[in-house]
């Protein structure tokens, strides 16, 4: 296997320009001779079929709920960011390609995030055309904040609804193209398999959901916008039906999977209550802003009602341990030591399997020096949604917080184009591993699913089938086809007939869980992967002989579909700690407790710039790396401090 | 706040697709948190029924926090159950109390078929948007974001209609099963901007005449929709969707093709 970034050289602002020039296209009368199956419809997806679509081409688009408009990029709450400096604040793209390549931790490709900071502006003007209700000013002209400690105010939003209405948006464009009959829309239907032929990707296995038949669908190309893994921690902030399933095929298939142990824990969401707990609700950054995070100092005084703790008990310790930042520490940090003060014991609240794990984020201050309407007009809602939830008013008892899983910036491998290193393979959004590096900056997803769909995709797509020419025709008949539509149905058929059932998947899933979170997690060392990479295969062992679906696998059958999504997330947790393991380093959301300096991650340059691409043997326990060597020609990699 | 165990008897509807008849089913819920969310309940009983080797109840979910509009089912007679504003993923069962009797049923409207159990066909809903809920903007071509300004009051009163998860709530509460509200909010969220001007006409003629090829029922406004609605999504767009379809019933020139429903 070989890693061509296929990046263009030259200065780094005409490089996109420069690549699109050189590019091949594909004449307007010639593109509906073309079929394209895009898996997905969230941002990335959504956006990438619609364009498609009304380019010309024949689109296929696939999703696992029952409407393109549920996908997950729903849920996203803050905001979008983009290089408009419409509040004069000295924003520029070439600052906000800075910003991100920083925040990365120096671990993307600087060509990519500079596309990324270009093509930020477009994206909002393509989002307001098409009637996104974005905040706005008295005037009449389109509001901003900061977000996520940024310097500058560039962050786009519609209430807490910013995903919404940007999926709205791609959905609504999405189903003008449905109407006009360029793309076919396949709801309830689940991706299980990718069709290689020839070494292309030339299609994908489906099971349709509401009657569970097993299909293949063969195109010239297939685009993958799946989103991400963080299911694999069973805990997430993520819907629960989202999976690796679609990626994870696709590394069967010989598409590298790069950083897989790159995961970002978000540090505000409300903790689990009890271990029925099926998701975890995240809670707008934006609190940190007014909330005070501590815990009791002695841990006597977890168990007592927090009114009850004097002043001088608290311990309040991002404001001690980070006094320039205080709360506003950034996310990874924020994370970290929440982790580290519930392990010594001074987590409070309802204690699950054994343990406290929450700390306080205390609105009292706040409150006193702002008066509690200004704060009701700034987290009214979030507020409200506390309570609903915990049944505690944030008004009166300090918020209880914990971090959660939250965005996986490790993905599939992709070059400049979005190609896999399956050629006629693409992948979008937070499916590949593009643009984010070892930490994701707020508010950057959405900003990076929208630039892959709408304008970055429709041009790479086309510049592919327009070197490929004419493909030769496959025929559903063909054995490349058949063995994998066998394939599925025979993967189906062992988990629906295991040995020797027990248990529901869900009970298999937890336990996963459970050693990912706490052993490739927030904080990392070497004795606790090699613990996970003996227990995972184990377990997963265990799984595959105790697993028991009830039903039928040719009907709408959730614990089927739920089972499938767990198997391959077992082969996903053993690389994640695996690629965890090789990187003796610490960098961004990756901490490996061997390579901290006062406690503070230790980034090594020296050994570890590059990509982790890892290739499928066919052994779960033994995959193959390959490195992408990354350079940094403009922003000179530091070190972030936050002391 | 303190937690408190639970004993529940449930009454399931079972269907095993639209041809099936159904019924309902009893099965008990035992030490149920009151910390636990209403599909975490579903959740531990059909763990249950799984290990007992039975079929667990199917119900549609998805994000589980509210904003998705994957969930949703009749709890005692009320979309979504009994707490306002709220989702079904989003009840909690401190809303219950010990030794209640919960009737569940699926969204009952002929244009919701129902798949299995509790989970039902919202497709048409995707069918109404197809019509026309959009404004036609190629991509790429868009104009600078700021050259046209938008007042801050049309702006807010779009994003209050655009609100709208898609759940279907409305239509299930409706005596009429009308799919007026959720229409109404997307017409009134694209005809209140500046950019939806241009296809404002025809989107609501097309959009309505969508609904009622679906076989949703009229709106003779007895307002159970409002009350339903997990996102508070106002009645008041269903009068101005009527006024905005007389101002295009007096220009229209063109008829409007109805479509299948299966189309
Ligand atoms: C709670 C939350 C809040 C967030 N807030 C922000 C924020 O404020 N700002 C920001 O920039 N980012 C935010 N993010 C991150 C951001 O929302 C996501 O990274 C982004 O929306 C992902 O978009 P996507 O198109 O890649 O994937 P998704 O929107 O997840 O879409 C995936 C699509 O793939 C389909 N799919 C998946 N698997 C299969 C399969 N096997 N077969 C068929 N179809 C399949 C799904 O049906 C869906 O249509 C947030 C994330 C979460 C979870
Ligand atoms: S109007 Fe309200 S009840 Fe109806 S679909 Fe929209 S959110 Fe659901
Ligand atoms: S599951 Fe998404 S709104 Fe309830």
């Amino acid at each position: 296997m070989e890693l061509r970034s296929n990046e263009p050289t030259g200065p780094i602002e005409h490089r996109w320009e420069k690549h699109k020039e050189a590019s091949k296209l594909v004449a307007p009368a010639n593109r509906r001779k073309y079929n394209i199956i895009v898996v997905g419809s969230g941002l990335a997806g959504g956006a990438a079929a619609a364009s498609l679509g009304e380019m010309g081409y024949n689109v296929q688009c696939f999703c696992y709920q029952d409407s393109a408009r549920r996908a997950h990029s729903i849920a996203a709450q803050g905001g979008i960011n983009a290089a408009k400096n419409y509040q004069n604040d000295g924003d520029s793209v070439y600052r906000l390609f800075y910003d991100t390549v920083k925040g990365g931790d120096f671990r993307s490709r600087e060509s990519n995030v500079y596309r990324l900071a270009e093509l930020s502006v477009n994206i909002i003007d393509q989002a307001v055309a098409q009637g996104v209700p974005f905040a706005r000013e008295y005037g009449g002209l389109l509001a901003n904040r900061s977000f996520g400690g940024a310097q500058v105010s560039r962050t786009f939003y519609a209430r807490g609804q910013t995903g919404q209405q940007l999926l709205l948006g791609a959905y609504q464009a999405l189903s003008r193209q449905i109407e006009a009959g360029t793309v076919q829309m396949h709801t309830r239907t689940e991706m299980l398999d990718l069709i290689v032929h020839e070494g292309r990707a030339r299609g994908i296995v489906t099971r349709c959901m509401k009657t569970g038949k097993i299909g293949a669908h063969i195109a010239d190309m297939v685009v993958l916008c799946t989103g991400g893994y963080g299911n694999v921690f069973y805990l997430s902030t993520n819907a629960k039906g989202c999976n690796v399933t679609a990626a994870w095929r696709a590394h069967r298939h010989g598409a590298a999977f790069a950083n897989p142990c790159y995961t970002q824990i978000h540090p505000t969401c409300i903790p689990q209550a009890g271990s029925y707990q099926s998701k975890l609700t995240l809670m707008s950054e934006s609190l940190r802003n007014d909330g005070r995070v501590w815990v009791p100092r002695k841990t006597e005084d977890v168990t007592k009602r927090p009114e009850d703790i004097p002043e001088a008990d608290r311990y309040y310790y991002l404001e001690e341990r980070y006094p320039a930042f205080g709360n506003l520490v950034p996310r990874d940090v924020a994370s970290r030591n929440a982790l580290y003060v519930c392990n010594e014991g001074l987590g409070v609240g309802p204690e699950v399997d054994g343990e406290r794990r929450a700390v306080y984020l205390d609105f009292a201050d706040a409150i006193n020096r702002l008066g509690e309407q200004t704060i009701r007009e700034r987290y009214g809602n979030l507020f409200e949604m506390y309570e609903r939830i915990t049944g505690d008013s944030p008004y009166d008892t300090p918020m209880r917080i914990y971090p959660a899983t939250h965005y996986t910036m490790g993905g599939l491998w992709v070059d400049y184009n979005l190609q896999t290193t399956i050629p006629g393979l693409f992948a979008g959004g937070e499916a590949n591993f593009s643009d984010h590096g070892a930490n994701r900056l707020g508010a950057s997803a959405l900003m990076q699913g929208l630039a892959d769909g709408y304008f970055v995709l429709p041009f790479t797509v086309g510049n592919y089938l327009g070197e490929v020419r004419t493909l030769p025709p496959l025929a559903e008949d063909h054995p490349d086809v058949k063995q994998a539509v066998a394939g599925v149905s025979e993967r189906i058929r062992k988990l629906m007939n295991a040995p020797d059932p027990k248990y529901p998947p869900e009970h298999f899933h937890r336990l996963l869980g459970k050693i990912i979170w706490t052993k490739c997690g927030m904080s990392r060392n070497k004795a606790g992967l090699e613990e996970a990479l003996l227990e995972i295969p184990r377990l997963r062992d265990q799984f595959w002989r105790e697993v028991k679906i009830t039903g039928e696998g040719e009907e709408l059958n959730q614990t089927l579909e739920r089972a499938g999504r767990i198997a391959d997330f077992f082969e996903l947790g053993e690389l994640m700690c695996l690629d965890a393991l090789e990187r003796e380093e610490s960098c961004g959301g990756h901490f490996r407790e061997e390579h901290e300096e006062n406690g503070e991650a230790l980034r090594d340059d020296e050994n570890f710039s590059y990509v982790a691409a890892w290739e499928w043997t066919g052994n779960p326990a033994e995959p193959r790396l390959h490195k992408e060597p990354l350079s940094f020609e403009y922003v000179k990699p530091s070190k972030r401090s936050y002391k | 706040m303190s937690e408190e165990l639970l004993n529940l008897t449930l009454h399931v509807w079972r269907q095993n697709g639209a041809n099936d008849a159904g019924r309902f089913e009893t099965h008990q819920a035992s030490d149920i948190s009151t910390h636990m969310s209403f599909l975490e309940m579903l959740d531990v009983v059909n763990e249950e029924l799984i290990e007992k080797g039975e079929q667990p109840i199917a119900f549609d979910y998805d994000c589980r926090e509210g904003i998705c509009g994957t969930c949703g089912m009749v709890i005692n007679g009320m979309a979504h159950g009994p707490q306002k504003l709220t989702t079904t993923c989003q009840l909690h069962m401190r809303q219950f109390n010990d030794g209640d009797e919960i009737w569940l049923e699926p969204w009952r409207a002929s244009g919701f078929p129902v798949i299995k159990d509790l989970v039902v066909d919202r497709s048409a809903l995707d069918r109404i948007i197809q019509a026309g809920g959009y404004i036609s903007i190629r991509t790429g071509s868009a104009s600078e974001a700021n050259e046209l300004p938008v007042a801050k009051e049309d702006a807010d009163k779009a994003m209050d209609a655009a609100e709208c998860i898609g759940c279907g709530a409305c239509v299930a509460a409706c005596p009429n099963a009308s799919a007026s509200l959720f229409t109404a909010a997307k017409i009134a969220h694209l005809s209140l901007l500046p950019q939806g001007q241009a296809e404002r006409r025809d989107r609501a003629r097309k959009m309505v005449a969508q609904m009622d090829a679906e076989g949703f029922g009229g709106c003779t406004n007895h307002g159970e929709c409002e009350a339903a609605c997990p996102k508070g999504v106002s009645l008041r767009w269903i009068a101005r969707m009527n006024r905005e379809l007389v101002r295009a019933m007096v220009k229209a020139d063109t008829p409007i093709q109805r479509r299948d429903r299966a189309s």
